[in-house]
C-alpha cells in the first residue's frame, strides 16, 4: 500500500448526517484499501474542518485527500487551498458529493448510506490516480465587449470606460438607448425617461474609451476568459459616417414613409431613411432597404442629392471587424409580451385595447400624440381607462413567472392618466400588486389617493358585445373580482394591456454563440442565483438587466455596474490562474484522422497538414473532454479526468456489485 | 549456422481458428529456410504430425517460442492453450482469434443453445432427423467416446493463460512475422533483453490511418454505405464518403491494405495501447461525427438526422466487435441473445 488516503466525511450539521450514517461511513473508509486515515467532522468547511485535513496530510504523511461533503462547485476550492497549505498539489483531492447528489434526494438513510461508500470508494480509486497539475497563468486583455446599447449596457460600458478600459459597445439597432428611450416616466420618482438617459447616451457617443458599434450584431465568439476574438457584421446603413453631418435633411427630403413598428410602437410613421428618435446615438440615419424607393425601383435618390455633406453612399457594404476583449458583458435585453397571443383581450381586434408599449409612447409628450392620450379609431380622449395587469405574466399558459415591473408601471399609467385627464375613471384590475421597492408602496397608496380604482381578479376578456344600455359603444371588462366575490362587468373607453417581460426570440442562439446557459424561459442562466447573479457558467462572460430575468431599471443599472466590477476585477489583476484541465494531443499517437477536428466546441483543434497531426490549442482548450471522447486512438487525454481516472472511479463506483459469472450465463 | 541440437525450439498451434494465420506464416515464403535453420520445430500440427503425447512429453520451458492461434470455445482449445503454456518459454498470442477472440467470438453475441440449432437442427444443408446434438461423452460397444466440451463464452488465450506477446492481425501480415520472428531470432541469439511482457509485436503505435493515403478532411457523416452500394471517390478517406472503416481506431501495421483498395478497415489489429474496447471507441468517434444538422434546429429535427443516419448502419454489433468481442465491456450476450 504506497497511496496514504486521508478521508473526510462531513457532516454538514444535519444536511448530511441526519440522513446518511456518517461515522459508519468514516469507520468502514478506513478499512478501505489505500485509506490512511477516514474521519467524521461536523462542517468539512469550517476553519477547523480544514485545519484537520492540514494537520493530517503533515501527520502521517498523507499523498491524496478525500472529503465526502457538497457539490464541488461549493467548497472544491477550499478544500484544494487547505490541501495546497499543507504542501500537497491541490490536484490531489478529488470530492464525493454525498449532499446534493445523495442526502438530498432521499430518506431511506440505508441505501444513502451505502451509496455514500460507493462514492467515497469512487473518488478514493480515481484520486490514487491523480497527478500534480499547475495551474496556467492568463493574461487578460483589458478590453471588454459590452453587447446591447439599452440602459444595461450603456451603464456597464460608462463604468467601464471611466474606468480607464476601452469597451466595444455593440447595438443592433441603428441607435443606442433601449427600451428606456421610448418610456416616458419613470416610477415611482416619476422622472422623465428620456431627461436621466440622452446624458448617457451622449457621454457613451463622446467617450474615448467606447468604440461604439451600433447597427451592428456579433456573428462568431472565440477563446475564453482573458482573451475572446469577437467577430461583428457592421451592416451598411448607406451613409457615410465620416461625412455625416447629422443634419437630418435626408430624413426630411425622404418622400417615403412607413409605419414605425420599432420606436414608435406602430403608432405613427417614420422616414424610409431615418434615425430612430431625434436624440439618436450615433446621429447617423440609416436607409431601411426594405422600403426604400431607390433600392427597390432604382429611382429616386432625394437623399442623396439633396445632401449637402455628400454622405450618402448606396453602394455601401457590410463590414466585418474582428475585435480582441478579455470580458463580454451581455445586456441584450428584453422582448415584451405579444397579446395577440391572448386573444379574448381582443388586441388587434379591438381598435381601443392598446398594449403598455403603445400607452407609454402616446404619454410621451415627444410621441405620436404630443402626449395626449386619445382613443385610436376617433381623435377624442377616453372618459373611462382600464389597465389590465398580469398579460401573459403569472399564467401558467403563457409565463408563470412575474414580470415584476408591470405593477409598478400600471400604477404609473393610472397616475398619468389622472393627470392628463383628471376626470376620467381608471380601473386597474389585478391579481396582487406587488409594490416591493424603495419607495414602491408609497407610490402605490398615492395613486389610490388621486382615485384610481382597483379590482382584484384576472379579466377573463374584454369585448364590444354590450349587453345593457351603459355598455353601448364601449369596451366592456369581464372579471371575477375576488374580493366582491361577483362577476363584474366594466364598461370603459380604453383598455390597455400591462403586457410582461420576456427574453428575446434569439436568446438561446446568444447563449449558444457564447456557449452559457438559458433557463426554461430562454433568459440567461446566471453562475449563483443569489452569490453570483452576473457571471455565467461560462468564463468571463456576464450579464446584466432584462436578458437575465424581468427587472426593473433601477436593478438592471446595479446588476450592469456589478457586471463592470467584476470585470474591472479581472482586468485589475492582469493575470488569472485557469485550471490546468484541458486536453493534450499525444503527437506521437495521433494518426491524422481527423475525427476531432471540427468536435471542439472552443477551435481549439488545429490540423498540420504538413506533420498530418492534430493539436490542441492549450489556452483556447475549456477542457470539455469532447475530443477525449471521441479519439478513437486514445491519443487524447484530458488533464485531471484521464481514461485511467474515470475507470478507476466507475469501479470503486461499482465495489460491491456482483460480476456476471462468465461461464454461469447461459441463456435461453 | 547452428547445429542441430543448439537450435531453438519453435511451436505453432491453432485452436478455434481458421487457418489464415498458418498460411500467412508460410506467406513469407523462402524466408522459412532461416526459421528452419534457426528453430527446431517441435509442434505443428496443421504442418508436422505431432501428438499430444509428444507435447506432453516434452520437459516444462522446452519451447523457446510458441505461436499460439486460434480462440478458446472448447475444453481441447483450452487444455492445449495450458499445456503449450506450460512447456513454453515464450507464448505468443497470434492473430486476431488469440489475441482478442476474434470472427468466433462473435459467438458471445448469442447462446450455444441457438448455435447447436443453427448448426445441427435449422440448417438447411443438413439432414438430422434424429436431432443429434454433440455430447461430450458418448457410450459405444467399446467403451465410452469423449469429444471436447463446447463452452458458453469464447475466451481470448489470455483469459486462459498467461500470454508474453500479441502478434495482432487477421491474419498477422507475412512481413510483420517475418520482422518479429527476425527480432525474436537476433534477440536470442545475441542474448539481448525481451521487449516488456504483453508487448504488442509487429504492429505501430498509431491508428492505421497513419499509413493510409487516403485524404482526411474533416468529417461529417450524414449515412453510411455498405460496400456494394456505391463506388468510392479514389483518394479520398472512405469514412469521409460513407463507408465504414474502423481505420481511427485499429492499430496500424497492416499497411493499410483494405483501405486501399477501397475497403474499409475491419479493425483486425485490435485496439491502440490505452484503449479498453475498440466497439466503444469507434462507437465514440463515429457517433462525434454525425452530421445532425445545426444545433439551432428543432431537436426532433436533430434526433431525426441522427436516427436516419444510424438506421443505415447494419449490425454494429457484428461490424465494431468483429475481432474484439472476447475482451470486450460488452462481456456476452446474457438472455438469449440474437434470435
Amino acid at each position: 500500500m504506497s497511496e496514504r488516503v486521508g478521508v473526510y466525511v462531513c457532516h454538514c450539521g444535519t444536511n448530511i448526517a441526519g440522513v446518511i450514517n456518517v461515522e459508519e461511513v468514516a469507520r468502514w473508509a478506513s478499512e478501505q484499501p489505500n485509506v490512511a486515515i477516514a474521519r467524521d467532522y461536523k462542517f468539512m468547511c469550517s476553519s477547523l474542518g480544514q485545519d484537520l485535513i492540514e494537520a493530517d496530510i503533515e501527520q502521517f504523511g498523507l499523498t491524496h485527500v478525500v472529503v465526502a461533503a457538497c457539490s464541488p462547485n461549493m467548497h472544491e476550492k477550499t478544500f484544494r487551498a487547505a490541501c495546497e497549505r499543507a504542501g500537497l498539489n491541490p490536484f490531489l483531492f478529488e470530492m464525493a458529493n454525498i449532499r446534493e447528489l445523495n442526502s438530498w434526494t432521499t430518506k431511506d438513510d440505508q441505501a444513502a448510506t451505502h451509496k455514500a461508500k460507493a462514492q467515497i470508494m469512487g473518488a478514493i480509486q480515481r484520486v490514487i490516480h491523480h497527478q500534480p497539475l499547475e495551474l496556467i497563468p492568463v493574461q487578460i486583455n483589458p478590453s471588454t465587449l459590452v453587447l446591447g446599447g439599452g440602459i444595461a449596457g450603456i451603464t456597464a460600458a460608462l463604468e467601464l470606460a471611466n474606468g480607464g478600459y476601452h469597451v466595444y459597445l455593440v447595438e443592433r439597432e441603428p441607435s443606442i438607448g433601449g427600451h428606456m428611450a421610448q418610456w416616458d416616466k419613470t416610477f415611482p420618482t416619476l422622472d422623465c425617461a428620456a431627461c436621466i438617459l440622452t446624458p448617457r447616451m451622449v457621454e457613451v457617443g463622446q467617450h474615448p474609451n467606447i468604440t461604439l458599434l451600433t447597427y451592428s450584431e456579433v456573428e462568431a465568439v472565440e477563446g475564453s476568459l482573458g482573451n475572446f476574438r469577437v467577430t461583428i457584421r457592421k451592416k451598411a446603413r448607406y451613409v457615410n459616417e465620416e461625412l455625416c453631418t447629422g443634419c437630418a435633411i435626408c430624413e426630411e427630403k425622404c418622400p417615403k414613409k412607413v409605419v414605425d413598428d420599432v420606436f414608435e410602437a406602430g403608432l405613427s410613421k417614420r422616414k424610409v431613411i431615418y434615425r430612430p428618435f431625434p436624440q439618436a446615438v450615433p446621429k447617423y440615419p440609416v436607409i431601411d432597404v426594405a422600403n426604400c424607393t431607390y433600392f427597390q425601383r432604382g429611382k429616386c435618390k432625394a437623399c442623396q442629392i439633396l445632401c449637402p455633406a455628400n454622405a450618402i453612399d448606396f453602394e455601401q457594404q457590410d463590414q466585418i471587424l474582428q475585435v480582441e476583449v478579455g470580458n463580454v458583458i451581455l445586456a441584450t435585453g428584453y422582448e415584451t409580451f405579444d397579446p395577440h397571443r391572448i386573444p379574448q383581450y381582443g388586441y388587434g381586434r379591438l381598435a381601443n385595447v392598446f398594449t403598455s408599449v403603445e400607452f407609454e409612447r402616446m404619454v410621451n409628450a415627444s410621441g405620436p400624440t404630443a402626449g395626449k392620450i386619445l382613443l385610436r379609431d376617433q381623435p377624442v380622449e377616453p372618459k373611462s381607462v382600464a389597465i389590465i395587469h398580469c398579460v401573459g405574466s403569472r399564467d401558467k399558459n403563457f409565463n408563470e413567472y412575474c414580470s415584476r415591473v408591470c405593477c409598478m408601471y400600471s400604477l404609473k399609467f393610472a397616475h398619468l392618466v389622472r393627470e392628463r385627464l383628471p376626470d376620467a375613471e381608471v380601473y386597474n384590475f389585478y391579481i396582487d400588486i406587488r409594490a416591493a421597492g424603495k419607495r414602491y408602496e408609497e407610490f402605490y397608496h398615492r395613486v389610490m389617493d388621486e382615485g384610481a380604482h382597483f379590482i382584484r381578479g384576472r379579466v377573463a376578456e374584454v369585448t364590444d358585445v354590450a349587453r345593457t344600455l351603459e355598455e353601448e359603444g364601449k369596451l366592456v371588462v369581464q372579471v371575477y373580482d375576488t374580493l366582491f366575490g361577483a362577476q363584474r362587468r366594466i364598461p370603459v373607453d380604453m383598455v390597455i394591456l400591462s403586457v410582461g417581460m420576456e427574453a428575446r426570440h434569439d436568446a438561446r442562439q446568444v447563449a449558444q454563440l457564447f456557449g452559457l446557459g438559458c433557463d426554461a424561459s430562454n433568459f440567461f442562466t446566471e453562475r449563483h442565483p443569489k452569490l453570483d447573479p452576473v457571471l455565467t457558467t461560462a468564463e468571463g462572460i456576464f450579464i446584466a438587466g432584462g436578458c437575465q430575468g424581468p427587472m426593473a431599471i433601477p436593478e438592471t443599472v446595479a446588476q450592469a455596474a456589478a457586471a463592470a466590477a467584476r470585470v474591472i476585477s479581472y482586468i485589475g489583476k492582469g493575470t488569472i490562474m485557469m485550471e490546468p484541465i484541458k486536453a493534450h494531443i499525444d503527437a506521437a499517437r495521433c494518426s491524422g484522422c481527423r475525427i476531432c477536428n471540427n468536435l471542439c466546441p472552443y477551435k481549439a483543434i488545429v490540423y498540420h497538414e504538413d506533420q498530418k497531426v492534430s493539436e490542441v490549442v492549450a489556452p483556447l482548450c475549456q477542457g470539455c473532454g469532447t475530443c477525449v471522447a471521441a479519439c478513437p486512438s486514445a491519443a487524447i487525454s484530458g488533464a485531471h479526468y484521464t481514461h485511467q481516472q474515470l475507470a478507476a472511479q466507475i469501479e470503486g463506483l461499482l465495489w460491491d456489485a456482483r460480476l456476471p459469472e462468465l461461464a454461469g450465463v447461459e441463456g435461453d | 549456422m547452428i547445429g542441430g541440437e543448439q537450435k531453438f525450439k519453435l511451436a505453432m498451434y491453432w485452436a478455434a481458428s481458421c487457418g489464415g494465420c498458418e498460411i500467412s506464416v508460410l506467406n513469407i515464403g523462402e524466408r522459412l529456410l532461416e526459421v528452419d535453420a534457426f528453430f527446431d520445430i517441435v509442434f505443428w500440427p496443421v504442418a508436422f504430425d505431432f501428438k499430444y503425447s509428444d507435447l506432453r512429453a516434452y520437459p516444462d520451458g522446452y519451447i523457446d517460442l510458441c505461436l499460439f492461434n486460434g480462440a478458446i470455445v472448447n475444453s481441447e482449445n483450452e487444455e492445449i492453450a495450458h499445456l503449450l503454456r506450460q512447456k513454453s518459454k515464450l507464448m505468443v498470442a497470434f492473430g486476431s482469434c488469440a489475441s482478442a477472440g476474434g470472427i468466433p467470438a462473435l459467438a458471445n453475441l448469442t447462446t450455444p443453445s441457438a448455435i447447436f440449432q443453427t448448426v445441427y437442427l435449422n440448417n438447411p444443408s443438413i439432414d438430422n432427423p434424429d436431432q443429434t446434438l454433440p455430447e461430450p461423452t458418448y457410450p459405444v460397444q467399446e467403451g465410452e467416446l469423449h469429444i471436447p466440451t463446447f463452452y458458453p463464452t469464447v475466451k481470448k488465450l489470455e483469459q486462459v493463460v498467461e500470454i508474453d506477446y500479441v502478434i495482432p492481425g487477421c491474419p498477422p501480415e507475412a512481413d510483420q512475422i517475418w520482422q518479429v520472428l527476425q527480432s525474436v531470432i537476433s534477440i536470442l541469439q545475441n542474448g539481448m533483453p525481451l521487449p516488456p511482457k504483453g508487448a504488442v509485436l509487429g504492429a505501430t503505435d498509431t491508428a492505421v490511418c497513419k499509413e493510409c493515403v487516403l485524404e482526411k478532411h474533416e468529417k461529417q457523416i450524414a449515412r453510411f454505405y455498405r460496400p456494394y452500394e456505391i463506388v468510392p471517390e479514389p483518394g479520398l478517406c472512405l469514412l469521409e464518403q460513407g463507408l465504414l472503416c474502423l481505420g481511427p481506431a485499429t492499430r496500424g501495421g497492416c499497411g493499410a491494405l483494405c483501405p486501399k483498395v477501397g475497403i474499409g478497415c475491419r479493425g483486425c489489429y485490435g485496439p491502440l495501447d490505452g484503449v479498453e474496447d475498440q466497439g466503444a471507441r469507434i462507437l465514440a468517434a463515429l457517433s462525434s461525427v454525425i452530421s445532425a444538422g445545426d444545433p439551432k434546429d428543432e431537436e426532433q429535427e436533430i434526433e431525426r438526422k441522427i436516427d436516419a443516419a444510424i438506421d443505415t448502419l447494419i449490425d454494429p454489433a457484428g461490424t465494431f466487435y468483429r475481432f474484439g468481442m472476447a475482451g470486450s465491456l460488452l462481456i456476452r450476450a446474457r438472455n438469449g441473445g440474437s434470435r
